[in-house]
């Protein structure tokens, strides 16, 4: 459990780390769209430049990037053989009783694991090199416009920071009374994935309890500092943007172009 | 001069069913802290030591009788913030009262959420982690800190803020003696060289022998009041109020009752050395 790789923060000085937050967002946001847009390999191609570039800048070394992926590689193979299975074109490559598989499953299984992948080591990315509170600080100010419409922005971003805060706090204790259980008798690590669901039951109760109280704790330690919502609160760290935001977004355009113009001429 | 005042205070929390009487945890309670006095508050588990510190600051009022910080009184909503600035909390658990994910963060926010400008903001973050001895750990997040540590950022996230006094709930009470040490000296520090008003609840009698000032509370009240030597000079009484003894004012009560002629009550080690070579010196 203490490996996790996803939401982990390098602090840095690179072109990425220096970004804007608003800006690795707004970039962020358009990246899923592409990966979304993309339709062929010469697409993938300019996304993977694009990513490699960004990783090479960072100085996050390509290796670790692709570990991220780790946790959802279940998922990615999954979606794979669905795809490869269940999509019918013309005519079949391959024949087994009722399970045929046609070059256009092939392509489209592989299309959407990449698609997954890409998502994942873009997001990680963004992780890596951008700290929870700059990003969560990012969202506040890219979504204060919502506050006319009466949307909660400033709490939802306030929501964020706890959660990110705690975490690493809620995982140490599960894993603490993981261990005492275990200690008295608890089996968490043999049967099937359902008997190792039922072992964890009872972990959530007391983890539940104590999330609780500190949540109660939380509460009036965050109102003996005086806090009071969002009106009027100011921030340590202003967010400005400046030259190398203009160049990342111009990078971000030419992707943009290159995989539009897939769409349209290829 | 008086700083904050308790006038006749009580306080109830709800009936935890209903059918049964409220819960009286404070108890027509009378207290005065002088600026700059270090004021520690014992009695044992469940005796309204908490409860009676959240009134303090006003995040809880007063059922009945007032709480006075300066000229304002806890109730006056329109002086809320002004209070909670001018009187600072610390928690027993460490991990309960951090908000941030980096520490020079959470020491911004309660400067943060007083609408301080950014520069101003800057500098008072930057002096507090170096009052405390922390700087080095200012971009760090807060979860691999050790305890101590976390108790010395949340008392920069306090100082900050610039308060008067400061409150500190059991503040030791979940860390390593070493990490106890540490908080300790960082704030007896504060209380000594800057003045700092300080009100310590703590189960510990080696913190307590620290004050100025020792209240004892037992179920609501307060029982025992005067100097640590004042207090725990009345043995018998500490020990039936659920208390332990300093061991070194044990140790001379034990060599009075053997005829052995301990003189002026010593309560640290080295004040027993003395004493004891002392008498050495008279046979
Ligand atoms: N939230 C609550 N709801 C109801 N009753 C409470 C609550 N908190 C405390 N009490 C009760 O109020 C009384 C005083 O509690 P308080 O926490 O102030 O004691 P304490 O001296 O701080 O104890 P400890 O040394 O264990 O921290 C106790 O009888 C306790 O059971
Ligand atoms: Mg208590």
């Amino acid at each position: 459990m203490r490996e996790m790789t996803i939401g982990q923060f390098f602090p840095g000085t690179s072109f990425v780390h220096r970004l804007d937050p608003r800006t690795k967002l707004l970039i962020m946001l358009a990246y899923i769209v592409l990966v979304f847009l993309v339709k062929g390999f010469v697409g993938y191609g300019v996304l993977a430049v694009f990513l490699l570039a960004a990783c090479l800048s960072a100085k996050v070394k390509i290796g670790y990037l692709l570990k991220t992926i780790k946790p959802i590689i279940v998922i990615v193979f999954i979606t794979f053989v669905l795809n490869l299975f269940f999509t019918e074109g013309e005519t079949p490559w391959l024949s087994l009783g009722p399970v045929k598989i046609y070059p256009e499953g092939v392509r489209f299984a592989v299309m959407m694991a990449l698609r997954l992948i890409f998502l994942l080591m873009g997001t990680s990315l963004l992780t890596l090199t951008t700290s929870p509170m700059a990003l969560t600080d990012a969202l506040e100010r890219l979504l204060k416009p919502l506050n006319k419409l009466h949307f909660p922005v400033h709490e939802l971003s306030m929501m964020m920071t706890i959660a990110l805060r705690f975490i690493p706090t809620l995982m140490e204790e599960t894993d603490k009374i993981m261990k005492a259980q275990a200690a008295r008798g608890a089996d968490f690590d043999t049967g099937n994935l359902i008997d190792k669901a039922k072992a964890m039951l009872p972990l959530l109760v007391p983890l539940f309890v104590s999330a609780f109280r500190r949540a109660d704790d939380l509460a009036l330690a965050m109102e003996a500092r005086c806090y009071h919502g969002g009106d009027r609160r100011t921030r340590m760290k202003e967010l400005h943007y400046a030259k190398i935001d203009g160049i990342a977004a111009a990078l971000t355009l030419l992707a943009t172009l290159g995989i539009v113009a897939e769409r349209i001429f290829l | 001069m008086e700083i904050l005042r308790a006038n006749d205070v009580s306080f109830e929390y709800d009936a935890p069913e209903e059918g049964k009487p409220a819960v009286k945890a404070v108890k027509n309670v009378s207290l005065s802290v002088q600026q700059g006095e270090f004021l520690c508050i014992l009695g044992h588990n469940g005796s309204g030591k908490s409860t009676f510190i959240k009134l303090l600051n006003g995040l809880y009022l007063p059922k009945s009788g007032s709480v006075t910080v300066g000229v304002w009184d806890t109730t006056d909503e329109s002086h809320t913030w002004d209070i909670r600035q001018k009187v600072g909390m610390i928690f027993q658990n460490p991990d309960n009262q951090i908000v941030a994910t980096v520490v020079e963060e959470d020491v911004a926010f309660g400067l943060e959420n007083m609408g301080v400008e950014p520069a101003e903001i800057r500098r008072r973050v930057d002096k507090a982690l170096s009052t405390v001895n922390m700087t080095e750990y200012a971009k760090q997040s807060p979860s691999r800190l050790s305890g101590g540590q976390k108790q010395r950022v949340a008392i920069a996230g306090v100082l900050a803020m610039k308060p008067d006094v400061l409150l500190m709930d059991e503040p030791t009470a979940m860390l390593d003696p070493s990490g106890r040490k540490e908080v300790m000296d960082t704030v007896e520090q504060l209380n000594r060289e800057k003045g700092l008003t300080v009100v310590l609840v703590t189960h510990f009698m080696e913190e307590a022998m620290r004050a100025d000032r020792l209240c004892v509370m037992e179920k609501g009240s307060i029982v025992l009041e005067g100097t640590p030597r004042e207090v725990f000079a009345q043995t018998e009484t500490v020990k039936a109020l659920g208390l332990d003894v300093p061991p070194m004012l044990e140790l001379s009560e034990r060599l009075k009752n053997d005829g052995i002629a301990v003189r002026g009550d010593p309560m640290t080690i080295e004040e027993m050395a003395q004493e004891l070579c002392r008498l050495k010196s008279e046979i």
